[in-house]
Parts: C-alpha cells; sequence; structure tokens
C-alpha cells in the first residue's frame, strides 16, 4: 500500500504492506533511526513520535494509519544547528545517559509542554511515566523539562518584552 | 609572562557531556540503526516448554516461504561442531537444541529472510514436535531425589548439583557461634530478576567470504572478551575478528555474556556470504539472556550480650539455571559473594555455597553489580537490621558498634579481602544528620502511637569493584586488566582509545577529563573511543562498576607517560635541564622564569617536528593497568517508608543515598549514576520479578508482567557524599555505579521491616509488593 504522510515538516511517502507497524516505517523505510525499539507492547516508550502533536507509541499503529497525517520526530526537533529547548535542557541537566529513552522523553516533554507550559513536577512525572528509562532514575529528567519550560517562557516572554520597549519609545 | 591557563574540564569539575549531541539529534548508532549493504535479517524459534525431549525440527514449510534464504538447525550447526559452546564458568551452553531444551525460551531453529518481517513469518511455520518432560524450577526441587536430571549431555553428571564452594574458615566460626549470647538468623530470598536495558540484544554478522574476516557489530560490554571467546569457539583466527561495539542502550551486565544467537548469526553470514542480522525481541531478552540473583540465602549471626559480632555463618543455594553461564572471574564459583561479611568487623565468618541446575534460563549476570556483591550486601544489611530489633537495639547504632574503624584499614576480612580504604561511621553520620535521623526517630513513635505503619530502613553497605588483580582475577584466564592508549596530535588535539565500552556511563566525558588532569589538554580536545577491537587496545570491558578503577586508571598512568616524554621535549626546546623544569597544568616552565615555558600544544608540535636527537618521534603511548587490589566503595542508605494499613501500598517518603566512592571525576555524572542506580534498587526491591510456575513458564516476560519504574513511583533521592580516596588508585577513584543497586533494596525492605516491627515481622522477601505486606498485616492481625 502507498503511505504518505508529512514527517518533521516533509512530505515523505513509501509502499509498505498494510500490516508495517509505523515506528518499521520510519527507521526501515524513511531511515530515521532515532525513534527507537524497546519493547513491542507499547509498554516503555522509546518508539514515541507525535502524530499532529500527540504523543504516540509507534510500535502500536500500523503504518496506514499514519496516512495524511503530521509525525513529529526527534530528528525534527533541532532547527539546523539550533537545539530546541528540550534538547538543551536534557543536555544542560544531564537528562540522559545510554540516550536510548531520550527521543521518547523529548517528545513526550515537549507535548507536555505545547499544552502546559508549567507544569508542576508531579504533572511531568505523571506526563512521562507512558516513558522508561533505565539509566537517569528520572531526577534529571524532570529537572530537564522544567528547563525546557523555562527557558520556553523566557523566549515567549522577549519578543513580548521587546514589543511593549517598543510600544513604550514611541 | 607566564602564559594564562585556563583549563577546562578538569578532575572535579562537572562539565557537561560530550557525547550528548549525537543522541538529543537522534543521531545514536545503535546496533539496529546501523543496514549493511544486501544484509539479511535473523529470527530464532524458540522453545515453548521448560524441559523437553525434541523428536523433530520440520523446516520444508519455512523454507519454501518468500523471502528465505536459509533455516538452521540444531543439526545444521552440530555437522559444524557449533551445535555446542563453551560458557564463561567452564561449563557448555545449547547454541540450538539438538537433544532437549532445557528451558522455556531455549534456542531450537533459526530463520535467515530478506527481511524482518519474512523471518518471523517463516519462524512461525518451522513444525518441532517434543516429547514433554518434568521441569525443576527451584534448587529445593533440583536436588529432590528422584528429580528430573537436566544435563544427561554430560557423561559424568548423574544429578543437578554443579558446584559447591567455600570461604572463610568452619571451625573457628563453630566455636565463636558456641560461646555467642545471641544467633540471629535470616533465611532469604533474594529472587531473579532481569537487567532489562532498554535496548535489547543484537549483532549484524558480516563475514567476508573472499577475506576470511567476519566483522560482527555487537551489543557488548566487552568486545575484547567477545573476540578471544568468539574465536576459541569458532575456530576462526583471532586477526580476522572485528568486533565493534556501537552505542550500546544501557547494559546493567546483561550484555556481557556471548549468546546463541550471536553464534547462529556469525556462523549463518559464513555459510550465505551475506551479512546477518539478529536483534531480539523484549519477550527474547527477559526470558532467554542473563538474568540476575535467584539466591536462596541463610545467614546466621553470633553476637555478644551487647551487641558485638562475633561470627558470621552463611549458607547459599544457587539457581543457576540449565546451562552453569555465569559471567565472573573463574576461580569464584559464586562470584564475589564472600564479601558477606560487609562493612563490619566480624572476627570470623564461613559461607558455603552450592550451584544447582534448573529449568530456567542460564547465564547469571551481575544486575549493576559487582559479581553478587549485592546479595551479600542484601544478605548483611537485612541481618544487620533483624538483629537491631531483636537485640531492642537502634539499627544506626548497632550498625556503628560493629563497623570495621578508620584506623583499620587496609582490612583483612575473615573471609580473605583486603579493604584498601573506608571510614564508616563518617558516611553513616553525614546521612543521619542529612536525614535527621534523631527528630524522625521519634516523630516514627509518635506516628505509631496514632496508629500509623511508618518505619526507617538503614544499609550500610561496602562494594568490591575494579577487578582485577589480574593474578586473582580472571575470565577463562583472561587477566582482569585494562588499558587505553592515547595518542597527541600535532595541534596538540588527542584520541584516547580504551579497551572498555560505555553504555551510557559518560566516558568520553570522564575519560577526557583525566587527559585534562594529567596532560592539560582541554576535555573538548580529547576524543574518546571504544568498541573496536581492531582500533582499540586490549581490555575486559565495562561492568563491575571497572572502568574508572581500571581503565580510568590506565588512562592516567598513559597519559604521565606521555608528560614525562614531554618534559623531555620541552627541555629541549627551552634548552634547559629536565630537573629545572617545573609542571603546571598544560605547560612546562623553568624554575625561577614562568615566562619561559611551553606549552603542551607546542611541545605536541615539537614531538613530530622537532624532536631532541636520538628521540623517537611522536607523543603517543599505552598503558595496560593491572591493580594491585580491588577498590572498596561504600555508603549509607537510609529510606523512610509510610505503609497504608488498609492496602499494603508502601510509600517511599525519603531516601537518603551518602556514597563515598572515592575522588570523583565529574560529580554530576556520578551523582546521575546513583539517581539510576537508587531507581533500579527502587525496581528491584518493590516491583521486577521474574517467576515461573510448576511447569516453568517464565512470569515475567514482557514489561506488563516484569514491572519497572516509572518517573510516577520513583523516588526523589537526596544525595549526599564523603571522600575517602582510594590509596592504591593513581587518582584515588574507586568507581561508583552500581553502589546504589548494591546498597539500597536492602535499605528499602529494612525501612518497610522497621515498619512491620511492631506487628511482629521480621521478613518479606522481595519484592516487597502491597499483596504480601497486606497479608503480613492481616496474620498479625491487622483488620483495618
Amino acid at each position: 500500500m502507498k503511505v504518505a504522510v508529512k514527517v518533521n515538516g516533509t512530505e515523505r511517502a513509501g509502499d509498505v504492506e498494510p500490516r508495517v507497524l509505523l515506528v518499521d516505517f520510519l527507521r526501515t523505510n524513511l531511515r530515521l533511526t532515532g525513534t527507537h525499539i524497546g519493547c513491542d507492547t507499547s509498554s516503555c516508550g522509546a518508539c514515541t513520535v507525535l502524530i499532529d502533536g500527540e504523543p504516540v507509541k509507534s510500535c502500536t499503529v500500523l503504518a496506514v494509519q499514519a496516512a495524511g497525517r503530521s509525525i513529529a520526530t526527534v530528528e525534527g526537533l533541532a532547527q539546523g544547528a539550533n537545539l530546541s529547548p528540550i534538547q538543551v535542557g536534557f543536555h544542560e541537566e544531564h537528562g540522559l545517559q545510554c540516550g536510548f529513552c531520550t527521543p521518547g522523553m523529548m517528545l513526550t516533554g515537549t507535548a507536555l509542554l505545547d499544552r502546559n507550559p508549567n507544569p508542576t513536577e508531579d504533572e511531568i512525572r505523571w506526563a512521562i511515566s507512558g516513558n522508561i528509562c533505565r539509566c537517569t532514575g528520572y531526577m534529571n529528567i524532570v529537572k530537564a523539562i522544567q528547563h525546557a519550560a523555562m527557558a520556553r517562557e523566557a523566549a515567549n516572554a522577549a519578543p513580548r518584552e521587546k514589543a511593549a520597549a517598543a510600544a513604550g519609545g514611541e | 609572562m607566564a602564559t594564562e591557563v585556563h583549563m577546562h574540564g578538569r578532575i572535579g569539575e562537572s562539565i557537561k557531556r560530550k557525547e550528548d549531541g549525537r543522541f538529543l539529534r537522534g543521531k545514536g548508532n545503535y546496533l539496529d540503526d546501523i543496514e549493511l549493504p544486501g544484509m539479511l535479517h535473523m529470527a530464532i524459534l524458540r522453545s515453548p516448554h521448560a524441559h523437553a525431549r525434541v523428536n523433530s525440527v520440520e523446516t520444508a514449510a519455512a523454507s519454501a516461504m518468500p523471502g528465505v534464504i536459509a533455516v538452521v538447525t540444531g543439526e545444521l550447526m552440530a555437522q559444524h561442531k557449533l551445535a555446542w559452546m563453551p560458557t564463561l564458568s567452564y561449563d557448555t551452553q545449547a547454541v540450538l537444541a539438538t537433544d532437549k531444551v532445557r528451558f522455556q525460551g531455549q534456542e531450537v531453529a533459526a530463520v535467515v529472510a530478506e527481511t524482518k518481517y519474512q523471518a518471523e513469518d517463516a519462524r512461525d511455520a518451522i513444525v518441532v514436535e517434543y516429547d514433554v518432560l518434568p521441569a525443576v524450577t527451584s534448587p529445593q526441587q533440583a536436588k529432590e531425589a528422584g528429580a528430573a536430571l537436566i544435563r544427561d549431555d554430560k557423561e559424568n553428571q548423574k544429578d543437578n548439583h554443579i558446584y559447591h564452594w567455600e570461604a572463610g574458615d568452619q571451625a573457628t566460626t563453630q566455636a565463636a557461634f558456641a560461646k555467642a549470647a545471641k544467633v540471629v538468623r535470616l533465611h532469604t530470598f533474594y529472587p531473579r530478576c532481569h537487567p532489562a536495558p532498554l535496548e535489547t540484544c543484537g549483532c549484524i554478522a558480516d563475514v567476508n567470504g573472499a577475506t576470511g574476516k567476519a566483522t560482527v557489530y555487537m551489543t557488548s560490554q566487552a568486545p575484547h572478551a567477545i573476540r578471544t571467546v568468539f574465536a576459541l569457539v569458532t575456530g576462526l583466527p583471532e586477526q580476522n575478528i572485528r568486533i565493534i561495539s556501537p552505542d550500546i542502550g544501557g547494559g546493567f551486565g546483561n550484555k556481557v555474556p556471548v549468546y546463541p544467537g550471536y553464534v547462529v548469526a556469525t556462523a549463518a553470514s559464513l555459510l550465505i556470504g551475506r551479512p546477518v542480522k539478529w536483534v531480539e525481541d523484549r519477550n527474547e531478552n527477559l526470558i532467554s539472556t542473563g538474568f540476575a540473583r535467584d539466591f536462596h540465602m541463610t545467614g546466621d549471626l553470633a553476637l555478644d550480650k551487647n551487641g558485638k559480632m562475633l561470627a558470621l555463618r552463611v549458607h547459599l543455594d544457587s539457581d543457576n539455571g540449565a546451562f552453569f553461564a555465569d559471567a565472573q572471574p573463574t576461580k569464584f564459583k559464586a562470584g564475589l559473594f564472600h564479601i558477606v561479611t560487609g562493612s563490619y568487623d566480624i572476627p570470623t565468618a564461613h559461607v558455603t555455597a552450592d550451584g544447582y541446575y534448573t529449568n530456567k534460563a542460564p547465564g547469571g549476570v551481575a544486575y549493576r553489580c559487582s559479581f553478587r556483591v549485592t546479595e551479600a550486601s542484601y544478605l548483611i544489611e537485612r541481618l544487620v537490621t533483624n538483629a537491631a530489633i531483636e537485640l531492642g537495639m537502634d539499627q544506626a547504632e548497632l550498625r556503628m558498634k560493629n563497623f570495621i574503624r578508620p584506623e583499620q584499614f587496609p582490612y583483612h576480612s575473615a573471609t580473605g579481602w583486603v579493604y584498601d580504604s573506608g571510614d564508616y561511621p563518617k558516611a553513616m553520620n553525614v546521612a543521619l544528620e542529612q536525614l535527621g535521623y534523631q527528630e524522625l526517630r521519634k516523630d516514627v513513635e509518635a506516628r505509631r502511637k496514632k496508629g500509623e505503619v511508618t518505619g526507617i530502613g538503614i544499609a550500610s553497605f561496602t562494594e568490591v569493584v575494579g577487578a582485577g588483580h589480574g593474578a586473582e582475577f580472571d575470565i577463562l584466564g583472561l587477566r582482569m586488566f585494562d588499558s587505553a592508549e592515547l595518542r597527541v596530535h600535532p595541534t596538540g588535539k588527542a584520541l584516547l582509545r580504551m579497551g572498555t565500552k560505555s553504555q551510557g556511563q559518560g566516558h568520553e566525558t570522564t575519560f577526557a577529563q583525566i587527559v585534562t588532569e594529567e596532560l592539560g589538554i582541554p576535555a573538548a580536545d580529547v576524543a574518546v573511543e571504544e568498541g573496536d577491537t581492531d582500533t582499540a587496545p586490549y581490555g575486559l570491558g565495562t561492568y563491575a562498576s571497572r572502568s574508572t578503577p581500571v581503565a580510568g586508571a590506565a588512562t592516567a598512568m598513559v597519559a604521565r607517560k606521555l608528560r614525562d616524554k614531554a618534559r623531555k621535549i620541552a627541555g629541549h626546546l627551552l634548552e634547559a635541564a629536565e630537573e629545572d623544569l617545573e609542571w603546571e597544568i598544560g605547560r612546562f616552565y623553568v624554575k625561577g622564569s614562568p615566562d619561559r615555558g611551553k606549552t603542551i600544544q607546542e611541545i605536541a608540535f615539537a614531538a613530530y617536528t622537532n624532536v631532541p636527537e636520538g628521540m623517537e618521534a611522536g607523543l603517543e603511548g599505552v598503558h595496560y593497568y593491572d591493580p594491585p587490589n580491588m577498590t572498596y566503595p561504600f555508603g549509607t542508605y537510609a529510606v523512610v517508608v509510610d505503609i497504608d494499613k488498609g492496602t499494603g501500598q508502601v510509600k517511599v517518603r525519603r531516601v537518603v543515598a551518602v556514597d563515598d566512592c572515592g575522588v570523583r571525576i565529574n560529580p554530576m555524572i556520578v551523582e546521575g549514576q546513583i539517581h539510576g542506580g537508587l531507581a533500579e534498587g527502587y525496581g528491584i526491591a518493590f516491583m521486577e520479578l521474574i517467576t515461573f510456575d510448576a511447569e516453568g513458564n517464565c512470569i515475567g516476560s514482557n514489561f506488563m508482567d516484569y514491572l519497572l519504574p516509572t518517573a510516577w513511583e520513583t523516588p526523589r533521592f537526596e544525595l549526599g557524599e564523603t571522600v575517602t580516596p582510594s590509596p592504591h588508585h593513581p587518582l584515588g577513584a574507586k568507581g561508583v555505579g552500581e553502589s546504589p543497586t548494591v546498597g539500597s533494596p536492602a535499605a528499602y525492605v529494612n525501612a518497610v521491616i522497621d515498619a512491620l516491627s511492631p506487628y511482629g515481622v521480621t521478613n518479606i522477601d522481595m519484592p516487597v509488593t502491597s499483596d504480601k505486606v497486606w497479608a503480613a498485616l492481616r496474620a498479625a492481625g491487622v483488620n483495618e
């Protein structure tokens, strides 16, 4: 079957069997290997991608089900050389060790901050509770997401302040 | 004027990790991310039975399926003398079953096909006829008269007993027990669990038919050791084997052994002439690869009337599964379990251990642990807390009374260890202070009066890590040294290669910092490479917290060798005698004339352009470090729990963890390691369990049955530290990755037992689940 999806803003297409999982389509057909496979049972979250902004475990979605949808993977987080706030947060707060859960964690974290820009620690822990990390004990992942929240807030505030200053100057 | 030297990344500085960039961008290079031209995919058919005779393996239908290139059976492997392989414990293990299957999940046949989906389809078309035999699922069953004989393949094996092993002194221990005022006994089962790294195991075997070179990409924590074992197993010349460990998605011991899938994939690639990829799924990982623990332990602690420890007697029945394939120093049949006297000055001890075959997966590995020290630490720390409860003493006080005292180091333990350094009372005091122990103790009493069930648990563990020294510690005769090769390029940038292999521990940063400290080259200018046996110097790999104690020491030593040469070159450049030169980080200068100096970068350039007469060019070296002793990290962990009387649910209110791992090279990375181990320790204490039903069916074969802690239930951790350098390590470092998994399970369980002690409960085996706690409370007459 032909499948056409938008991945990280770019139209991509492939010819797959109806039974092919989205994670295999991304990894094998599109060679986007940043999305990982950890359990095959939608328990661990290593394969998390965003479909139309919602975190989804791509080991439990068929590629054909994603047809016509917009998919975000870890490869789309950075803008060229500029890391996104969530990536910066994970680096600054040592939120990754082996790196295997990291793409899924960052996408889940991004989706959380998109709907809740200022989450509490409990809200963060609940949001990422479908993503397992074996290395970090989660302490620094929580801090990484908090770091990203602050950076995003500062980035959003900056243009407003600039605009206010500009308005005040007139 | 002296050159201003600003050095980024010295020891003790929490610089951000150098390896993060590729992982943050989804550009890590894990095994399953690698695709070679013409690569085929392999799927393994596994036994549904724990114990059965294999009557026939019918492959015709599978062979005819689309995309199938080959179906490999035990019979085919036997034709190439590869149906069995040696284990790391001098036993044999079936690669593909020929006679019987001996555990559920054992490898029976394999399909090689053009795609993963095709390989799995064809696997399901293989028909195997079995005669099911009775399953043996515990050491207790294994030793019963008339128990099914599991290893009938071994000529002289008449029962299921594998080994008997002893340490310490039986006679003096017996004598001490005879005089004891109090003997405290604990029988406890440390259940089977699994390291479950988020990335499963796998390989890509690429045997070049023209050159005979076998390149095997493999999720291995110990690529060099694997290369040598591969050479021995397959008969291929070792120079024609190249093992490459790419980025590894966590290991925790699971990626130390050689698995049948590696051997089958390599044989298949050899026969077919194309690369063959095998990546296990999670179910395969949990049911067939290196498990951990499964120790049935009985400990007796003899004390005098004042609570002074007199002697320790321990017996262990170890459940080793169907093949004795434990990954541990060969000389020690039960690993380093005989460190079981722990942090205490116990004059005499006697440890006996017996290993048994069962119809369970083989390959006991140390799940984030130095060869079974976790089980030892758990037993002694649980015993000490139980002793305190029985004696009516405070847990902290009983520990303090019996600690090995700082002035006793180096300390010779009753079972033959020489502890390098420690200050146990100090670590305990820091932990109690940080916890606010005295106040909390009062608070616990007040809450109990109100009917609450709450308690505090303490564990003061001693680890034993950093194997070798090579004379005592070897794996199949390979001495457990490790290595570092350092090349400083003409522009002053450097390449460091080691025999270890990071699985997330941050080696690319930590080991660069050692070069920074020793040679003054900024960490950003030091590339660290590991895992390719064609390029890295020989080493025994990363497990048992040995990388910093051994390869880290090798790195310091090789850097010092280069610094010695750099001094000679600097003398030549500055026209000064060597002994007239002073070293400060990053440069040599002439004593008394700090402005007359040469930086390490200038010296490196001269090493390739302007060396003194008679000196070899270049600034490169290699060092093989065989440590004089193990290192002994330690610490005190304290946990506070609250228990819901109605449901048995345990809530961990606080975790204070004070670690002493000697000198910390990158404190941020060290703390990250501790966080991770405390979380895994929490999982082991409360959630993780691989168990079996009477037929030997594995319960815990996926992440819905084998429960790993998520961010939601994992407690918040409060860390503290003391620093007692190792006297024999060149940097004073001891290793830390496993301390928290070694120390924390006992602290968690001791807190539960302390909470339940008013109800007469003295033990609950891990995992301490709500139903067990609920049942214990009900048995004590609590009916709320």
